[in-house]
């Protein structure tokens, strides 16, 4: 019994032992995570990288949400820890610094183009042209009213606006988790909270903290998931308005429809002309460390920025993305040939 | 009594006992009805949820095996197709020059525009095709190019030939022809063109666009940039390499160890504590052992993210305590004459368990690998925490290369943005992921049936 026991931990130590050698010694995959709404875009460019690389293997591409995959992405250096994070915002200081910390030195962010934001409801419910200030209205947690703050009141948008549907209230909006939220709070409620005249008398710490604020009486729901989940949020309740990528609005047109945003529609042409004003750019980050150890991680940051690859009339806009200026793009194909970290 | 006897003698007078009996058999009757009704509608209800259940997914599923698909004669014009010859390995060249001049060519046949020669085609198909050039780009799925550029790969004197070809069509093609889209709705809702539409209404009147069996669905793997060639053939690799890992380290070690406990281990306060601790790992949610997996194997052993090996591993964990506890309910069902007719014959107490008890146990011990496997192919929970989610678009080569499961490719592609066509496509991964459990499960019950002894 006793030689079979030593066998077994012999065993189980060299099978241990063996599996580290195999696993330090075989990634040459590229490891992505991250951002949902830059997860389409990479996917494609990632099978057109493999489909063009005979040398390289196809990017295996993960989700996340933005916050989600730059944490795993500051995990370290090493084979273990992925190699390019996607983020639809760009990376905070405080995220740099937690990066320094675990020795990742080296990270290369590179701008892949532009998204918009829409808010859609279902195809049979009202047609709505919102403006900032009735988001944040209808969000917010408190409202100012005859010159006090009261708890929002607003049950339904005929409330906020007359011009608006009568419709109950029902926001749909990305959960924290997705970097979607902070371009909804910085581009949508906080503009719209700021014109509120009582808010303009605040402070400006003070006008932070109340503007995001959000009710919790049940009629703005956070959804953590990607946007089916909020479609399916649509389809339960007609009144439910949903915040989208302007490519899934796209290719779901037969069951929502968009609303304005201070009068603009959002199309590709309007977001690429600055006029809607719901749009943000789309970020990787690549771990420099790697580049050199990981086969193909430089070449395929350059492919993708590549004109061919997510210019106008490539495979990339054919799937949503509002392409980059050629000046940008030139400059951020120089940032990736030297390296420059953030 | 006999039936003659009763005829002649009124019957005597009921005893006290006999008129309780009497008095409670309708009561009991009743009851016994009443249970059978409640039992009856509790197997109506649950059979009706299953039907419920398939009849959704297979209305859903079924037509997304076979996909609109166009027959185009497509000309290699040698005019577009310019490539260098085919290198040969030369007598002394080593295998890494050749290599390398392989894979030079290989790019170089990758250069070509396929996308011409499938306009081409489609010229000879749609009349006014060069006046809407953009629209014709839109109706043959962009991935169909590499196709074509295996085929040149595969057989370099294809080209100055003319190949009929089925080619998949665009995914919103194939909705609109099966009508997953509502037809009415006017231009600014659809998602194609009217003139792809038109020419496409025409093309499948001509027979040129026919619904053929997608083979697509499952010799491809994930894509996302050709959504209509997207198929399971990645998923279902990374699924059999995980089983492989699961069955040869779970139920060698589950069947070890459950042998070792039920045959050789004293019983006392230790083996009671190892006990229930079994039970314990069988009812820990499976989520916990991927964030195990993680921590351990991915943190720890350094082992690759996304790979089936991790998952295997991890799912290994999962249906240990399953195989252990089938396998010694089993050696427990065999009667204990066989060990003692063994041993009183002379046998070592490890020849009494491995020539007589465990030949009897196998079609248990096999039924409770099977399940177990079962259970751990349809699992996806601790696959989502070991990057096992990920969007791989490629098929693995081994159990350390990157890949998805079957169960997580239902999630990813429910998450799909085109839902017309990913609707369909989910259910009919759901389909297979069920025709693989029930082929598991009835190898289970056969294998059962084919050894099973009574006693």
């Amino acid at each position: 019994m006793k030689m079979s026991k030593l066998h077994t931990v012999v065993v189980a130590a060299a099978v241990s032992i063996s599996l580290q050698a195999v696993a330090q010694s075989t990634r040459d995959t590229i490891q992505i995570a991250g951002s949902s709404s830059v997860l389409p875009f990479s996917s494609v460019a990632a099978e057109e990288f493999g489909n063009n690389f005979a040398q390289f293997k196809t990017p295996v591409v993960g989700s996340g949400g933005s916050s989600g995959g730059l944490r795993q992405f500051c995990q370290g250096v090493g084979t273990n820890t992925i190699d390019i994070a996607n983020s639809s915002r760009p990376m905070r200081p405080g995220e740099v610094e937690a990066c320094k910390a675990n020795g990742v030195n080296s990270i290369i962010e590179v701008k892949i183009g532009y998204d918009g934001i829409v808010f859609a409801s279902r195809i049979d419910a009202g047609d709505f042209a919102l403006k900032p200030e009735h988001v944040f209205l209808a969000q917010a947690a408190q409202v100012p009213q005859n010159g006090k703050m009261v708890a929002n009141p607003y049950t339904n948008w005929r409330q906020i606006d007359a011009s608006l549907p009568d419709q109950n209230i029902l926001l749909a909006i990305p959960g924290s988790n997705h970097g979607t939220r902070e371009v909804y709070e910085e581009k949508v409620v906080v503009p719209g909270c700021q014109e509120l005249p009582e808010v303009k008398a605040m402070s400006k710490d003070d006008q932070g903290k109340f503007c995001v604020a959000m009710r919790t009486d049940g009629r703005v729901v956070e959804i953590a998931g990607d946007y089916t989940e909020t479609l399916a949020r649509l389809q339960a309740q007609r009144d439910a308005i949903g915040v989208f990528g302007l490519t899934f609005y796209e290719n779901n047109r037969d069951r929502i429809k968009v609303a304005t945003v201070s009068g603009v529609v959002p199309t590709v042409d309007t977001v690429l002309s600055g006029q809607y004003p719901v749009a943000r750019p789309l970020f990787f980050y690549v771990k420099g460390a790697h580049i050199g150890v990981i086969p193909g991680l430089q070449e395929f940051a350059e492919f993708f920025v590549a004109d061919a690859t997510s210019g106008f009339g490539s495979p990339l806009e054919a799937v949503g993305l509002i392409p980059l200026s050629d000046d940008e793009r030139e400059q951020i194909l120089q940032q990736i040939r030297s390296k420059q970290s953030l | 009594m006999t039936v003659a006897e009763t005829e002649k003698k009124p019957l005597p007078a009921p005893s006290k006992v006999q008129q309780k009996v009497q008095q409670s058999l309708a009561r009991r009757q009743r009851q016994e009805k009443l249970f059978r009704g409640v039992g009856i509608s509790a197997v109506a209800c649950s059979l009706l949820l299953v039907a419920l259940l398939f009849i959704n997914i297979f209305s859903k599923g079924l037509p997304a095996f076979w996909q609109a698909t166009i027959t185009l004669d497509i000309y290699f014009d040698p005019a577009i197709v310019k490539i260098p010859e085919q290198p040969v390995q030369g007598a002394e060249e080593s295998d890494n020059d050749f290599r390398e001049r392989d894979l030079a060519w290989r790019s170089a046949v990758g250069m070509v525009n396929y996308n011409r020669l499938i306009q081409a085609g489609l010229e000879k198909v749609i009349p006014d095709a060069l006046q809407h050039r953009r629209d014709l780009a839109r109706i043959v799925t962009s991935g169909e190019r590499f196709a074509l550029r295996d085929l040149v790969i595969a057989d370099p004197t294809l080209v100055g030939q003319t190949k009929t070809l089925h080619l998949l069509t665009d995914a919103n093609i194939d909705v609109w022809l099966k009508g997953n889209i509502d037809r009415s709705l006017p231009d600014a809702q659809q998602q194609l063109s009217a003139k792809v539409r038109e020419w496409v209404d025409q093309l499948a009147a001509e027979g040129v666009i026919q619904n053929r069996f997608s083979f697509a669905l499952f010799m491809n793997p994930d894509s996302r940039s050709s959504l209509a060639s997207a198929g399971l053939a990645g998923a279902f690799m990374g699924s059999l390499y995980m089983m492989l890992v699961v069955i040869l380290l779970a139920v060698p070690m589950g069947v070890a160890a459950a042998i070792y406990l039920e045959e050789f281990a004293p019983k006392n306060k230790l083996t009671d504590l190892v006990e229930v601790n079994i039970n314990n790992l069988a009812a820990v949610p499976s989520i916990v052992f991927g964030l195990l997996g993680a921590a351990v194997f991915i943190g720890w052993f350094n082992l690759p993210m996304s790979a089936p090996v991790v998952g295997g591993l991890v799912l290994s964990l999962m249906t240990l305590p399953t195989v252990i506890i089938a396998t010694r309910s089993t050696l427990k069902a065999i009667p204990p004459s066989i060990r003692q007719a063994a041993l009183g014959l002379g046998a070592s107490k490890m020849q009494a368990i491995f020539h007589h008890v465990l030949p009897l146990a196998i079609p248990g011990i096999l039924t409770g690998a099977i399940i177990g496997v079962a259970q751990a192919l349809g699992e996806t929970a601790p696959l989502l925490l070991i990057g096992m989610k990920s969007f791989v678009a490629s098929v693995p080569a081994g159990p350390f290369e990157q890949s998805t499961a079957l169960p997580v490719q239902i999630y990813l592609w429910q998450g799909n943005e085109l839902r017309n066509f990913f609707e369909a496509r989910t259910s009919a991964a759901i389909i297979v992921l069920l025709a693989l459990m029930l082929s598991l499960n009835a190898l289970a019950i056969w294998l059962r049936k084919k050894y099973e002894k009574r006693w």
